[in-house]
């Protein structure tokens, strides 16, 4: 790991000024994904923005209509928290998946979502659910907001303040684990919400996804049974030593069709 | 350098490290605490799992200059002096324990596991395992030592 300059930010307006004054700085939230890159040297940032004194990135707030999650709400706290398990449960359901108690520990929210692995479990949840990504500067559509692998919509100092969750009829999660890293081999999370049946997939492909085939035909009946034959193009699909895109297309149907029968 | 500060086991510790300084090192080259271990450096093995304002966390990913303002507790604190903790009794009671490589991070997940969840089932245990690698005794053991620490209901630990 090369060596860098740390900074503690008390503010948001600290941290985006900080991270804005250099070429190559970075913001610091759990640690966990960006701490290896450091260690394995796939990143050397000249300074480190910790925000883990801001205290307005954490915290669950709910409404009638929706969840606003801080960006530095740590995984476990979604999983352990009593309201989001009522208000949300596939969030909490999804949280608990994530890595290993010591990972959701420190993992946050604003982390995986800025991170945007192409495995990572919350991309799926942002897109399925239809969140609007809450910045220093501006509201993101969750299909505007993931742009292609590791790639998002933020700008290189733009900090993520909260992920606003609409309150879905009902949502359910199904992942298959990669047993070994425990991200997702594939990952669907399928959601009927105000604006209609939304299915989002994580693992499968370079970036997570809307599935509008299958969100159309959840639309007529939303049961398993609606997805018996729907196309799953295994062409678009990752093929890497842990699955074919092939084995891929088929879990992302089967996944689908458990995520349904989840739903609550 | 950087000026790092924090309480490790209920003393306070200070010391001026590089900004990559990991936790895991500053606990065992610059304190001296060496029962925090360090196995493969990748997140993967939970060896340098300590307590971290009362949650485990695994302090080969976490750098030093993060912890600092927190307080830590590493297995040193668990149970100073000569009587051992009841889930420490219970490892060695349950055969949960061979080589010992991988008992400081047995004890301090367990810990964070039964302040959370005073009485898990065994399944809760054995999710709770993940991501913790012991490869000598196996998982029976350990998972019947926490499930007798539990029943016991004498597990909190003072520092967190
Ligand atoms: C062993 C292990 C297993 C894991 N398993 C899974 C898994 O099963 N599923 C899964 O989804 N993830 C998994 N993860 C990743 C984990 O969820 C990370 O917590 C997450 O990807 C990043 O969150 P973080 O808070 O640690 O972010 P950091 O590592 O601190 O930061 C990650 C990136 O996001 C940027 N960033 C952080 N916060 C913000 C913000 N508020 N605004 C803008 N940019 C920001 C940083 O600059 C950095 O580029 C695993 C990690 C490990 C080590
Ligand atoms: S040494 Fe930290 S998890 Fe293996």
């Amino acid at each position: 790991m090369y060596d860098f300059d740390y900074l503690r930010a008390s503010s948001v307006t600290e941290a985006v000024a900080a991270v804005g004054g250099t070429d190559n700085g970075r913001f610091l939230a759990g640690g966990m994904t960006l701490v290896p890159a450091l260690k394995q040297r796939l990143a050397s940032p000249s300074l480190l923005v910790d925000l883990r004194d801001i205290e307005h990135l954490r915290g669950l707030t709910i409404d009638g209509t929706s969840l606003d999650v801080g960006a530095m709400t740590t995984h476990a706290a979604v999983e352990e928290s009593v309201e989001v398990g009522r208000a949300v449960p596939v969030l909490a359901a999804l949280a608990a998946t994530i890595g290993d108690p010591q990972v959701r520990n420190r993992g946050t929210i604003g982390g995986s979502i800025a991170n945007n692995d192409p495995a990572a479990d919350y991309p799926a949840a942002a897109l399925g659910l239809g969140a609007t990504i809450i910045t220093d500067r501006r509201g993101i559509t969750s299909d505007t907001f993931f742009a292609g692998m590791f790639d998002t919509a933020l700008q290189p100092n733009e900090l993520i303040i909260a992920v606003n969750f609409p309150i879905p009829h009902r949502a359910g999660y199904a992942k298959f684990r990669q047993p070994a890293s425990r991200y997702a081999l594939v990952a669907v999370l399928v959601a009927c919400t105000s604006a209609g049946v939304r299915v989002a997939v994580t693992g499968a492909s370079p970036c997570v996804f809307r599935h509008i085939a299958m969100e159309e035909a959840l639309e007529e009946n939303f049961s398993p049974r609606a997805l018996n034959n729907i196309d799953i193009d295994a062409a678009e699909l990752i093929s890497d030593m842990h699955g074919s895109s092939a084995y891929r297309a088929h879990l992302v149907r089967v996944l689908a069709q458990r995520a349904v029968a989840a739903a609550r | 350098m950087i000026a790092v500060e924090m309480t490790v086991n209920g003393q306070p510790a200070a010391a001026n490290v590089e900004a990559r300084t990991l936790l895991v090192d500053f606990l065992r080259d610059h304190l001296k605490l060496t029962g925090t271990h360090r196995g493969c450096d990748t997140s993967q093995c939970g060896a340098c799992v300590v307590h971290l304002d009362g949650r485990s966390i695994k302090a080969c990913t976490l750098l030093a200059v993060q912890a600092s303002g927190s307080k830590v507790l590493t297995i040193e604190g668990v149970a100073p002096g000569t009587t051992l903790h009841p889930l420490q009794e219970a490892l060695r009671e349950h055969h949960g324990l061979q080589c010992g490589f991988c008992t400081p991070w047995v004890v301090m997940s367990a810990l964070d596991l039964l302040q959370r969840r005073p009485d898990p089932t065994e399944q809760q245990i054995r999710d709770w395992l993940e991501g913790n690698l012991c490869r000598c005794t196996g998982y029976s053991g350990i998972t019947r030592a926490i499930a007798t620490a539990a029943a016991t209901g004498t597990t909190r630990s003072d520092n967190s």
